[in-house]
Formats: structure tokens, sequence, C-alpha cells
């Protein structure tokens, strides 16, 4: 099996793998990276995005090799709870869930749009998040938590 | 000669469950060990249950840890479901923490020499006059807590609780936003196996014969595991799992199925089944019954629902000998346990079920199936844990729906449009088919191994714990006379269980749709309509708070509707009362939701504000887009694609009042808003568009139905 090798949170990773696996496999069974969430397998739900580059994109349809090479960051490489990225501070502020299930992919998705896009209006956050599933109705705390990363982003 | 005043009673769980040290322990230095039966489901509930201990106890709330719940050792507290986790664990909780923070009290005065009166407690530090002090914890090994409640201690009054009442932030989300694993999903277990049932596409449909030459070739592939009609692979990866399921599908030979209903004639359907009646209340009062009346009927349709949570079903298990340990995502262990136990033929003390979080709970979704599927499929581990994780396609098809109901309401209406009479009638399959409950098993595997157990066909709760079907259908209005009967059906082609408010959405849909179309005809304002109809202070003040909080009624604009609902949960449980604003001509949108609850005493506001959001945005979503679709052979709808959910873009702005009773006991949040918001858009279509939609979901084809059926 041939080795892929990618940048994942910042650091050199290679993998021995079929190239036709998925990162999402790669990540939850191979690596224990299990922030990014299986919630479809199909990419329509969002929970198992991750950014690549500054998009968002699923990783549960993600082959291997168009992974290599790439800058892959999950929710573990977005910060910790001594150096929280300013998304994870603001969803604790403003408690921007209920199951959270779907939270991971939800920061991931602001994470890409505020790297593009640094002051985003309400409606442009509702965009960039709108392939992002949430079933238990956090829609509008989650808006607002990102607002307020932006805002404290563009403060500091 | 005065009644001798009543013996102080036990809340339910606590007579239940009495012994104190089932739900507190002192442990380590500085921390409390609080265990309740209730469980995470992702409304927030371990949160404020911490907050009511920590509130008795007079402990910072950082000292508290939540023990998840477990048969091994948790009070039984039945099932987290029906809005009630406040009302039964908070209230337990509530006396539990009062009656150990007198015994502890008790011993420091001894200690101390002080009277008891005189100490107070500061975040577990016990002292008195003379700079006196000891702790909790100090005293902890002389304080057995292996005693029974005996209801002879009393919780604080309102004034003097400091956390219970206030916002706080909930204890489980730092670990969500920093991926530290929580989830069943993401849970690491040494050893760990991965599992793969196969399930039919054919609804009803039995394995019959299966080839398993394909799947053996499979690399990584540890067994096939078969029990009659149930099969399943064991693999080392999730992988392997899945490529191993694969073809195991390719090799198997299936039954017939059983038919499905006509999608486009529920109602048909539903009324055409052999069903058993029940009359659940009637009124009469004489003065109506003189009076000339018209009457009004109209039938109103809520379709099958699904659960479709953003996770699929997952469960662990692993063996020992003939003692198996579960790791599940079940609303009640002990009531999965009893159910285990029936299929496995093992006393219940052989298994033990622990709870692990996994995504947002509606009802009884698959997550009781998926953990008897990981029980049948680690017998083929040798002892090594198995987890199962059931795919999207089959979490959309083969978990239990929420019921579908035709509602049919016929007013007696005098010459002045005035209500003389009410008739409810609901013919649907019954809303509950929950495991633990019976003498046969309700797991989806039993009805497939190789002696199995029949489907069992769901039922309704009785009255007294909110009905089923029911729920919500007798009117908390002082109409002057109704009846209010119940179809529930004995055939359940569509497998069916509780899904939020049972049947409360449909029947306050029903009602507040009717109600609102007489108050139109009597040119009345639909609000002053109600209130006038309602008796309750606290269900008025609801109504009066919501039409404040949304400047009730704004101006007609052309292209915008304004429409109101309201009900109180099950009749007994939390006022909740909508007002939806929707624009549009065919597609509509709903643009924003003004909501007022009164859930007594709110133990988090901003948990309950939460709750009521979360609420009326999952009931929109229900509104406008949802609908389980069949064939007549199987569930189509099996992705999200098929089967869409309201999205960000479409999400409405949600604004939520608490009406306050910090002196009347808690009631639960989380079915509160569906059946008022469902209502309020469903009449702010009428106001908007003039027509009226009594078949949900409320899409542009029915929109355009009810505008040709109207001309």
């Amino acid at each position: 099996m041939p080795t892929i090798q990618f940048q994942l949170n910042g650091a050199a990773a290679a993998v021995d793998t079929d190239p036709d696996q998925t990162l999402l496999d790669v990540l939850r069974g191979r690596l224990g990276v299990t922030s990014p969430h299986f919630g479809c397998g199909a990419g329509e739900c969002g929970a198992c995005y991750v950014m690549v580059g500054d998009r968002a994109m699923a990783s549960c349809d993600m082959p291997m090799w168009s992974v290599a090479d790439k800058d892959v960051v999950t929710v573990e490489g977005l910060g910790t709870a001594e150096q929280p990225h300013p998304l994870q501070r603001a969803f604790i502020s403003e408690q921007a869930m209920q199951c959270g299930y779907c939270v991971s992919g939800m920061l991931i998705s602001a994470a890409a749009l505020l790297k593009r896009n640094p002051s985003p209006t309400e409606a442009e956050v509702k965009t960039a998040l709108d392939r992002n599933l949430c079933r238990c109705g956090s829609h509008n705390r989650i808006v607002r938590a990102v607002l307020r990363a932006a805002a404290e982003m563009a403060g500091s | 000669m005065s009644a001798p005043s009543p013996a102080p009673t036990l809340p339910v769980s606590l007579a239940a469950n009495p012994k104190l040290s089932s739900w507190v322990k002192l442990i380590g230095e500085g921390r409390v060990a609080i265990s309740p039966g209730k469980v995470e489901i992702g409304q927030g509930i371990v949160t404020a249950l911490a907050q009511i201990a920590a509130d008795e106890l007079d402990v910072d709330i950082g000292r508290i840890e939540m023990i998840r719940a477990s048969t091994a050792a948790s009070p039984n507290e039945g099932v987290t479901s029906g809005s009630l986790s406040i009302q039964q664990s908070g209230r337990a909780l509530r006396q539990v923490c009062a009656e150990v923070r007198q015994r502890f009290l008790t011993a420091a005065s001894e200690r101390l020499g002080v009277d008891a009166s005189l100490l107070e407690i500061q975040d577990g530090t016990i002292s008195g006059p003379g700079n006196v002090r000891t702790s909790y914890w100090e005293l902890a090994d002389d304080i057995s807590l292996d005693h029974d409640a005996n209801a002879g201690a009393t919780a604080k009054i309102v004034a003097k609780r400091t956390v219970a009442g206030h916002s706080v932030q909930r204890v489980d989300i730092p670990d969500k936003v920093f991926a530290r694993p929580r989830f069943i999903h993401d849970h690491p277990l040494p050893d760990l196996l991965h599992g793969r049932v196969l399930r039919p596409d054919i609804s009803g449909a039995r394995l019959i014969a299966l080839d398993e030459t394909a799947t053996r070739a499979v690399p990584g592939l540890v067994a096939i595991v078969r029990d009659g009609g149930f099969a399943g692979v064991i693999a080392d990866s999730e992988v392997a799992a899945e490529a191993a399921l694969k073809a195991l599908r390719s090799g198997a030979t299936w039954s017939a199925g059983e038919p499905l209903p006509d999608e486009d004639d529920l109602a048909g359907f539903l009324k055409s089944q052999p069903v058993e009646t029940t009359v659940i209340d009637t009124r009469t009062t004489a003065a109506t019954l003189e009076k000339a009346a018209r009457p009004l009927r109209r039938q109103y349709i809520r379709p099958d629902i699904a659960h479709a949570s953003i996770a699929p079903s997952c469960a662990m298990a692993r063996w020992d000998g003939d003692r198996v340990h579960v790791w599940t995502h079940s609303q009640g262990v002990y009531l999965l346990r009893a159910d285990l136990a029936i299929v496995l033929k093992l006393p219940a003390e052989n298994i033990v079920v622990e709870h692990m979080e996994g995504a947002g709970c509606y009802g009884h979704n698959a997550a009781d199936d998926v953990a008897l599927d990981a029980v049948l499929l680690a017998k083929g581990a040798g002892g090594r844990p198995v987890r199962v994780q059931w795919s999207r396609h089959d979490e959309m098809s083969h978990a239990p729906f929420g019921a579908a109901m035709a509602i049919e309401i016929e007013a007696d209406l005098d010459a002045d449009n005035e209500i003389v009479g009410w008739r409810h009638a609901i013919w649907s399959n019954g809303h509950a088919a929950r495991p633990g409950r019976a003498a046969q098993p309700a797991l989806l595997a039993a009805t497939e191994i190789a002696s199995p157990y029949p489907r069992m066909i769901s039922t309704n709760p009785p009255a007294a714990n909110g009905g089923g079907g029911d729920r919500n259908s007798v009117p908390l209005y002082d109409l002057p006379a109704w009846t209010v009967t119940s179809h529930r059906l004995l055939t359940m082609p569509v497998r069916t269980s509780a899904l939020r408010t049972l049947g409360g959405q449909g029947n306050v849909f029903a009602i507040e749709s009717l109600l609102d179309e007489i108050a139109a005809l009597r040119g009345e304002d639909p609000i002053a309509f109600r209130l006038r109809h309602l008796r309750e202070e606290r269900a008025k003040e609801v109504i009066r708070a919501a039409a404040r909080r949304a400047q009730w009624k704004p101006q007609k604009q052309s292209g915008i509707g304004h429409g109101v609902g309201f009900a109180r949960y099950k009749n007994t449980g939390a006022y909740c009362a909508a007002i939806a604003e929707i624009e549009g001509t065919e597609d509509i949108r709903v643009k924003r939701l003004t909501l007022a609850v009164d859930v007594g005493e709110a133990i988090n506001p901003d948990g309950v504000i939460n709750q009521i959001e979360g609420g009326a945005i999952q009931a929109t979503s229900w509104v406008l887009k949802e609908r389980v679709r069949f064939d007549r052979t199987r569930i189509t709808s099996t992705s999200w694609t098929d089967y869409p959910i309201l999205t960000f873009i479409e999400v409405p702005m949600v604004d939520v009042e608490i009406v306050q009773r910090a002196e009347i006991e808690p009631v639960g949040a989380g079915e509160a808003a569906h059946g008022p918001v469902t209502a309020a858009i469903a009449n702010a279509v009428y106001d908007c568009l003039g027509v009226r939609v009594r078949d949900l979901p409320i899409t542009r084809d029915k929109i355009i139905a009810a505008m040709e059926l109207a001309s």
C-alpha cells in the first residue's frame, strides 16, 4: 500500500493506506482523531468536516489520494482548553449547542470562513454554515458564536 | 377536630430509590459525586441537576462530578423522556441533598459543640461562632449515607437558592468544543472490534438464505454472526466491517416483505385499519344542549416524522462468560437491560448497561436496537468488545418513527359562531413501543433471531402519564361540551414509537388551527378569542407575554402573515405560547418566532431558552419540510437528500421570554414549543395567504392545492 503524506494539525503525517480509503476512516480509525464525526457517509450533513487549506470539506467521502501534500486541520488543531481558538471560546460563551455532535463540523466551517473572510455578515455566516446540519435547533446560537469570535479576532 | 396532617411524602424517584448514598457520595478531597438515574441526551439535564445539588449542599458547582447512569449503581429512574427529568430527578435530588446537608450539620454540631442552628455551610465548609469549622470531607468518614431518605429535611426556600434559578454554563460543553471524547461514538476501548448488521431494504422482509463465501474472503473479517434472520459481521476495523457487510448483502436472499400504505392517502389508510377505540374525555353542560348548532368539520393530517439525529445509533458490548457489559445512549438503562434479559434468557444481574452520550435524542430512536445488535454480534468476538454503528440509511428506515395521525374535529357553532360542542377524534398508531415495559422485547433484532418475538405493536401511555396519540387532545379551553376519542391502530406496517410530544404536536396543531378559523369566522382577534376561553392565569399570561413581545398584532402588510398557537404541554406541564411571522406567496419562509414559556421554577434559565429555541426550530423543520416517504414496499427517505431538514438559511429568528415562577415546582421544557409553533405557522399561513393548510408539512405543493380548493 502506498504511503500518503500530508500535514495534520500543523505536523507531518504519513499513512500507509489504500488510496481510495476515506480521510475520515484514516483520521478516526488509524490516527485516533475523533473530532470529525460520522453522520451520513455521503457528504450531506457536515459532521465530518475538516479544513483543507482554507476550505471546510467533508472527510467521509474524501479519498486519501486527494489528501496527499494537503494541509488538513481538525478541531484538535484549532486550540486547546489552555489556548482556545476564539471560536471555541465563543461557542462556550454562547452555549452554542444542545447535543454538540455537529459542533466540530460547525467549528471547522466557521474557522474556514473566518480565514477567508475575517468580518462576515450574519448572512455570510449562515451561507457558510448552510451545509452543516443541526437537528437540535442550535443554529441561532451558533451564528451568534461565529460573529462573536469574528469580532474578538478583529479587536485583537 | 382537625384532620391529621399527611405524612411528608418522598418525590416519586426517591420513593423508588430511597437510599441516600445511591444519589450522593462524598468522594476524595473536595469532590461530590451526584448520581442521577436520568441521562444526558443533549438537553442539558446533567447541568440542571448539578445546579440543584450544588444549591442544596452549599458547594460550588465545580466540585460536583456527575456520574453517568449505569445499572451497576445508579438509581432506577426508568426512562429519560416526557420532559420529566427535572420533575422526577430534580425533586429527588433536591430532597436527598437537603437530607444529606442536615445529617452533616447534625454531625458537625456534635463534633464542634455548637448548636446546629448556629452553623452555616459555605462551599462545603461548615463553620460557626468562635471560628470553629469543619467540612463535608472531614466528616465524611463518620457519616454513613446508606440510609433511606425520610422526607424529614426541608429544602431551601427559593430566596436562599443561589445556583438553581440562574443561568450557568453547561458542564458538558467544554469537552465538546475541545474535541475531548465524550460521545459513545468516540470512546476508545482496548481491543475494540467493529460490527455491522445486515438489514433488508424491503420493509418486513426476512433473511431466508445467506451465501457467506464472498464475505469470508474480506481482509480483516473476524466473524460472521448468524442467528435466524439476524446476520452481521465483526471485523478489526470499521472499513473492513463495511466491506464485509457489502459482501454479505450480495449473498443475501430475502422473503417478500409486508406492504406499506399509500403515502399520499395517510388519512385513508389510518381510518381503514382495525382499531382500539378509547373515549379519552367527555364534558357536557346543560346550558349548551338546547342551543341550535351547526357543525364545522375539519380534518388535519400529520405524517410520520423521523428522529433523524445527526449521528447514527451506536453501541458497544463485551461478553465475559455469561455476563455482558453494554455501553449505550439509550434513554433508559434499566429498561433496556430488562429487554436484553428476555432476549438473552439471562438474569438481569448478568447484564450491566452503562450510559454514554450520543447525538441529540428526541425519543425512542434506534439506540436500544443497536445495543442488542452489539450484544448479539459480540457473542462471536471471543470476549473482545464490539462497537456497532448503524448506517444513515438504516437509521432513517429501520428506527421507529413518530406516528402519522389523522385528526378530525367537529365543532358545533351557534348563530354567533360561538362554540357549543366539540368532537375530537384521532386515528393513529400508538406512540410508544419502548423497551422494558412488556413481557416481550421491543428491540428490532428480537424480531429477526431464530426464535423470533413478534414485532411489538405500539400502544399509548395512559392519560395519567400524558397519554400518547391523545396527548394534548383534551381542550384546555373552557368549552361548554366536548368528546375526545382516540382510535389506536392494531396494525403497524410503518414502525412507530415515541417521538417528542407524542401526539401533542398533531393535536395542538388541529385544535389551535380550528380555533383560529372560528375566531376568524367571528371576526374576533385570535388572541382575544383564546384569552376569552381560558381560565388559568398562567395560560393567559404566556399568551399575553408573547403578544406583548411580538407587538401583536403588527399592521397588515402584503406578503407577511402572523399567527398564534398555545398549549400547556400534556395539560400538566409547561405553558407555551408562540407567535409566528412568515413571508411568502407559494414558498413560505418563517422569519421570526416569538415565544413565552412558563415552566414554574426555571432551574437554568438559559437552558430553558435553549430547549425552547431548539424545539421551535425543530418544529419549524417538521412543519415546513418533514415527512417520512415510502413506496408500497420500502421506506424511501433514507438520506438527507430524501429527508431534508431545516438549514441555517431557512432558520427563523427565535425570541424567547421566560415567565419565571420560582415558587412553583419546575417542569421540563423540551417538548413545550412543538405544538404551539406548528399551529402558529399554520395560522400565519392563513393570515398571509388566506388559505388553511391542514395537511402537514406545509409545502409549496400543499399551499397550491389549498389555494385551488379554496378558489
